[in-house]
C-alpha cells in the first residue's frame, strides 16, 4: 500500500480497506528470529475480529500501536495481541457496560466527577472510530491507519488533550478508554488474548502467576531471577461456563 | 449455621451486612445465646471458591473488572465537590471500592491494622487543651468519640488476636520493649504474631529514617507472619508476599478476613443464620418511630420483597450504606448544612493520601510485585501527639510509610506517566518499565477533618435498581488538610536523599484541588452516623447505639467523627467489640437507651 487512501476511496467502501497492512512497516521489518512453523492459531495477526468491523479494527490496530509501540524495549500492542484482546473484551459484560452504573439521566459535569456518557465500551468504540477517521480524511486526506506515525500521534494528542470531540464523545474520554484497554491487553494474562507469549510481562520484569515470593521478600536489590509463568490451564475465560461463574 | 429455610421464624437479632462489623457482632451476639440472622446483599464468598489459585490472582478479572467489588449497575451514589454543584453519579468504580458479598470489603482489603490513639479519640479536647479553642476553624466540626483509649484497649487487643495481627509492640503494661512504634500507646499484650519481614524497599526506608533521626517501625499487619490459630479456632497460614491482598481474596488463608477468621466459627453455630442475596431496603419502625421492628428486603434469588422482624437490629452495611439506610428509613434527623442541625450525614470524612515516588540506581531492583497488603515500615513522627501543630498551623497529621503491597503490571502501566511526563508512546514505555523495576512509593496517609459543607444526603434525581434515591456525597479537600499533607510531604525529600534516590517525585495535595472521583485513593470513608456525647451533634451514643432508636446499633467507620491518619478497620473492629460487650453486659439485661439523652 503506497498511496494513502483518498476520501473518495474511503467512501467507496470497505473493500479498499483490506489492502492496508495491519502491521506498520517498522513492525514488519523487525526480523523474526524464532524458527518458522506452520501458521500459529495464537498468532495475533491471524485473528479475525468479531465485534469490530474491518475499518474499526484497522484503526484499533494502529492506534494501540502508537500508544504502546514496538521499540527497543520489546513488542508493541499489535504483536502483543492487544487489538484481539479488546475485540474479545467487547463481548463480555464489561464491553456491554454491565459493570457501570448506567441509569439516566446523563448530564455532563466537571472532569473530577467522572464518566457521564450513556455509552458502554462497545458504544464508545463504535461511536468514536468512524468520526476519527472522518476527521483524518478531512484534515489529512487519509484514514488514521495510513497516516505517518507522527500524524497519528498528533491526532492522538489532540484527543488526549480534549481538543477533538466526536459527536457527543469528548476526545479525552475515548482516548482514556483506548489507553486503558491497550494497557490491559498488554499486561493481562495471555488467556485473554493480549500479552502474547507473555512478552508484556517479560518486558516489565513481572513474573506472572508465580505469586510466591517467600524467598524474595528482600534480596537487597537483586533482580528477581525467574521469568514469568502464565496461569495454569483453566476454562477459556470467554466460554459461557466461565462467564456464568462471574457474579451477575 | 441454619439455612434460609430452616431458620427460626423470628430471630432475636438482625444484622445488615456481612463484613467485618457484621461478622464480629454476629459472633458476639450468638455467644450471648441469641439467634442471629445476617442479611447480606451479595453472594456467599469463601477462600475455597473466590480464593482459589489462579483465579484469585488474575489482575484483569480482579481489580480491572472489579470481581469482588460493589456492583455499581445496581446501586451507586452521586458525587459533587461543592453544595452549589449538581452531583453526578459515580458510574465507574475508581476513587473507592466498596465490597459486596459475604466478607464485604474485608475480603479484599489490604490488612494495615492500626489502633487509634488517645489523641484520635479525643481530638477536639486535646486540640483545645494544647492550642486553645480558637485554633479550631469555625467551619470544622471537630469532635471527640466519647470513648477513651483505655476503655477501648481490651477490644483493640481482642481484634488483633482474632485477626492474627503481625507487629511489634513498643510498650506492654508499662514495659518498654525498645522496638516498635515509640509513639504508640501502651498495650495490655504483645501482638499475636511477630512483625512481617521488610521488603527491600521497606528496609531502605527503615535505614534512611533511622539515619535522619525519625522513628521507623514495622506496620501492624493483619497478614500472618507465621501459622496461627485464633481464639475462635480459625486457622491462618504464613503469608508468602504474593502481592495480591489489596483488591483480591487471599488464596493462602494468610490475610485476615471475616471469611477466614470469624465465619468458619459462626457457620458451625446453630443460632446463626446467613441469608445472602438479600438487599435490605429499609429498617422498619413502629408507630412511635422510636423502636425498630425489623427490616424490609429484596430477596434477589426470587426477586420478591420480604420482611423480617427482630428485637434488635445491627446496621453494619459499610459506612456509605449505613448512612443511606438511616436516611431512607427516616431514622434521626438528616443533617442540614445551612442550619448545621441534624446528624445523619454530618461529619462525612475521608483519608488524605498522596503517593510520592523515588528511584534507585539502575543496579537496584525493587521487585515491586513482591509484597503484602499490611507489611511495611512507617514513621509516626508527623502523626504523634507531641508533633507541634501550633507551629505548623493545622489539625491532624500523617504517618509516612513504604507499604509495598504488590504492584501488578496493569496498575503499574496505567499509573505511569502524567505530571508533564508522557502517558503513552515509546518514551512512556521506557520510563514505565524503569519505574516498575527500580522505583517504589512512599505514602503520606493522613487525617481528614470534618467540615460544615462536607456531608451526605439523598440525591434528588438518581435512583438505585430498587427505585430508592441514591446517596449524595458532597466532598472536597479543605485548606487545613491540604496544608497538613503539604507539610508532611515536604519532609519526604530529605528521606529520599538519605535513601540514595537518583530521582524523586513528590506528590502533595495542591491548594484549591478538588477531590477527583476518577483516581483510586482509599476506601477509608468515615462518618455520617457518628458517635459522641451529645445527640445534637452525634447520631449515636458512645456505645454506637442510636439516640433515636435504642434497639438499633450502627457499626462501622460511619461512627468516626473525623478521619484519622491510620487506616480505619482496627478501630472499626474495636468499636464493634466495645459495642457488643456493652450490649451483652448492659443492654440485653435492660433494653433501652444506655446513655440518657
Ligand atoms: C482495596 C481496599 C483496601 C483496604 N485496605 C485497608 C487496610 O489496609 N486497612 C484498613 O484498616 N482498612 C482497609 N480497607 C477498608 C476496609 O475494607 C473497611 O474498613 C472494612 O472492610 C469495613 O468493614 P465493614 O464491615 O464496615 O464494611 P464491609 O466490609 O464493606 O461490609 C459491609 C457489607 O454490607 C453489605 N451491604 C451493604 N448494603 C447492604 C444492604 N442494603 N443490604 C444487605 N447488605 C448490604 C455489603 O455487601 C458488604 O458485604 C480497605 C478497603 C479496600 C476496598
Ligand atoms: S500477600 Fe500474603 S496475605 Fe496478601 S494475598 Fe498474598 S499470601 Fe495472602
Amino acid at each position: 500500500m503506497s498511496a494513502p487512501l483518498s476520501r473518495r476511496g474511503f467512501m467507496g467502501g470497505a473493500a479498499s480497506l483490506s489492502s492496508i497492512p495491519l502491521l506498520s512497516h517498522a513492525a514488519q521489518a523487525e526480523p523474526d528470529s524464532r524458527p518458522q512453523k506452520t501458521p500459529d492459531a495464537s498468532d495475533p495477526a491471524q485473528y479475525r475480529p468479531t465485534f469490530f468491523n474491518q475499518e474499526e479494527y484497522l484503526f484499533l490496530c494502529h492506534a494501540c500501536e502508537r500508544i504502546f509501540p514496538q521499540d527497543e524495549n520489546g513488542p508493541g500492542a499489535q504483536a502483543l495481541g492487544v487489538p484481539r484482546f479488546i475485540d474479545r473484551q467487547m463481548n463480555t459484560p464489561y464491553g456491554f457496560g454491565d459493570l457501570w452504573y448506567m441509569k439516566p439521566p446523563f448530564q455532563e459535569g466537571p472532569p473530577e466527577l467522572g464518566y457521564q456518557l450513556p455509552y458502554s465500551p462497545r458504544d464508545l468504540y463504535r461511536g468514536a472510530i468512524t468520526p476519527i477517521n472522518t476527521h483524518c480524511l478531512m484534515v489529512h486526506d487519509a484514514l488514521f491507519a495510513v497516516l505517518p506515525p507522527e500524524q497519528q500521534d498528533a491526532v492522538l494528542r489532540d484527543m488526549e488533550s480534549n481538543r477533538l470531540r466526536f459527536n457527543d464523545i469528548p476526545g479525552a474520554t475515548f482516548f482514556e478508554q483506548l489507553r486503558t484497554n491497550t494497557l490491559e491487553g498488554a499486561f493481562s494474562d495471555p488467556a485473554y488474548g493480549g500479552n502474547h507469549g507473555m512478552e508484556g510481562w517479560k518486558m516489565m520484569g513481572f513474573p506472572g502467576a508465580r505469586a510466591d515470593f517467600m524467598d524474595w521478600i528482600n534480596q537487597d536489590g537483586a533482580p528477581y531471577p525467574f521469568g514469568p509463568i502464565g496461569m495454569p490451564p483453566r476454562p477459556d475465560p470467554y466460554s459461557p461456563a466461565f462467564q456464568n461463574d462471574e457474579e451477575s | 449455621m441454619t439455612d434460609d429455610t430452616s431458620r427460626p421464624a423470628r430471630p432475636d437479632v438482625l444484622i445488615i451486612g456481612g463484613g467485618w462489623a457484621g461478622s464480629i457482632m454476629a459472633k458476639e451476639l450468638t455467644e450471648a445465646g441469641l439467634n442471629v440472622t445476617m442479611l447480606e446483599r451479595g453472594h456467599d464468598h469463601s477462600t475455597a471458591v473466590e480464593g482459589t489459585y489462579p483465579a484469585s490472582i488474575d489482575e484483569l478479572r480482579g481489580v480491572a473488572r472489579k470481581r469482588l467489588f460493589q456492583k455499581l449497575s445496581r446501586t451507586s451514589l452521586t458525587i459533587r465537590n461543592r453544595p452549589d454543584q449538581t452531583a453526578l453519579p459515580y458510574r465507574q468504580l475508581a476513587a473507592f471500592l466498596p465490597g459486596e458479598g459475604v466478607g464485604g470489603a474485608g475480603l479484599h482489603w489490604s490488612g494495615c491494622h492500626f489502633r487509634a490513639t488517645e489523641d484520635d479519640l479525643r481530638l477536639r479536647s486535646v486540640t483545645a487543651e494544647r492550642y486553645g479553642e480558637n485554633f479550631i476553624p469555625e467551619d470544622m466540626h471537630l469532635q471527640d468519640y466519647g470513648v477513651s483509649y483505655e476503655e477501648l484497649e481490651p477490644f483493640f487487643d481482642k481484634a488483633e488476636k482474632v485477626f492474627g495481627t503481625s507487629g511489634e509492640a513498643s510498650s506492654v503494661r508499662g514495659q518498654k520493649t525498645g522496638k516498635g512504634n515509640i509513639f504508640a500507646p501502651d498495650r495490655s499484650d504483645h501482638f499475636p504474631l511477630p512483625p512481617m519481614a521488610d521488603t527491600f524497599s521497606a528496609s531502605v526506608f527503615r535505614a534512611a529514617t533511622t539515619d535522619t533521626g525519625y522513628h521507623p517501625f514495622s506496620m501492624p499487619a493483619a497478614n500472618a507472619s507465621q501459622p496461627y490459630t485464633n481464639p475462635y479456632g480459625c486457622q491462618m497460614g504464613p503469608c508468602n508476599f504474593c502481592g495480591y491482598c489489596s483488591g483480591y481474596a487471599c488464596y493462602l488463608y494468610s490475610k485476615a478476613s471475616p471469611n477466614v477468621n470469624i465465619l468458619p466459627a459462626l457457620r458451625r453455630d446453630r443460632r446463626f443464620t446467613l441469608i445472602t442475596e438479600a438487599q435490605v431496603l429499609e429498617i422498619m419502625l413502629d408507630d412511635t418511630r422510636k423502636k425498630a421492628t425489623g427490616v424490609r428486603y429484596v430477596d434477589l434469588k426470587t426477586r420478591s420483597e420480604k420482611t423480617l422482624e427482630a428485637d434488635l437490629v445491627i446496621l453494619s452495611a459499610f459506612q456509605l450504606h449505613n448512612v443511606h439506610l438511616m436516611l431512607v428509613s427516616g431514622i434521626g434527623t438528616p443533617y442540614n448544612p445551612v442550619t448545621r442541625t441534624g446528624t445523619i450525614g454530618r461529619n462525612f470524612t475521608y483519608q488524605t493520601i498522596t503517593s510520592s515516588r523515588i528511584w534507585l540506581p539502575e543496579d537496584r531492583f525493587t521487585n515491586q510485585f513482591v509484597g503484602a497488603g499490611g507489611a511495611g515500615v512507617a514513621i509516626d513522627d508527623f502523626n504523634q501527639p507531641s508533633f507541634d501543630r501550633g507551629k505548623a498551623g493545622f489539625i491532624g497529621g500523617s504517618p509516612i510509610w513504604v507499604n509495598q503491597s504488590g504492584l501488578k503490571p496493569i496498575a503499574a502501566a496505567q499509573s505511569s506517566g502524567g505530571k508533564e511526563a508522557p502517558r503513552w508512546g515509546s518514551t512512556y514505555k521506557s520510563a514505565m518499565i524503569d519505574q516498575y523495576r527500580h522505583s517504589f512509593a512512599i505514602d503520606a496517609h493522613g487525617s481528614n477533618m470534618a467540615y460544615r459543607d462536607v456531608y451526605l444526603d439523598l440525591d434528588p434525581t438518581w435512583t438505585n435498581a430498587y427505585g430508592q434515591p441514591m446517596l449524595r456525597m458532597t466532598f472536597t479537600w479543605k485548606d487545613n488538610d491540604i496544608r497538613m499533607n503539604q507539610h508532611v510531604v515536604s519532609h519526604i525529600g530529605e528521606i529520599a536523599q538519605a535513601m540514595g534516590a537518583t530521582r524523586t517525585s513528590l506528590n502533595s495535595l495542591q491548594p484549591g484541588q478538588s477531590f477527583d472521583s476518577r483516581v483510586y485513593q482509599t476506601t477509608h470513608l468515615n462518618g455520617g452516623v457518628i458517635m459522641g456525647e451529645n445527640p445534637k451533634t452525634s447520631a449515636l451514643n458512645r456505645y454506637l447505639q442510636s439516640w433515636d432508636v435504642p434497639n438499633l446499633f450502627v457499626i462501622g467507620s460511619s461512627a468516626f467523627p473525623q478521619g484519622m491518619g491510620y487506616n480505619p478497620t482496627g478501630l472499626v473492629a474495636a468499636l464493634a467489640y466495645w459495642s457488643a460487650h456493652h450490649i451483652r453486659r448492659t443492654y440485653l439485661r435492660n433494653p433501652g437507651p444506655m446513655v440518657s439523652a
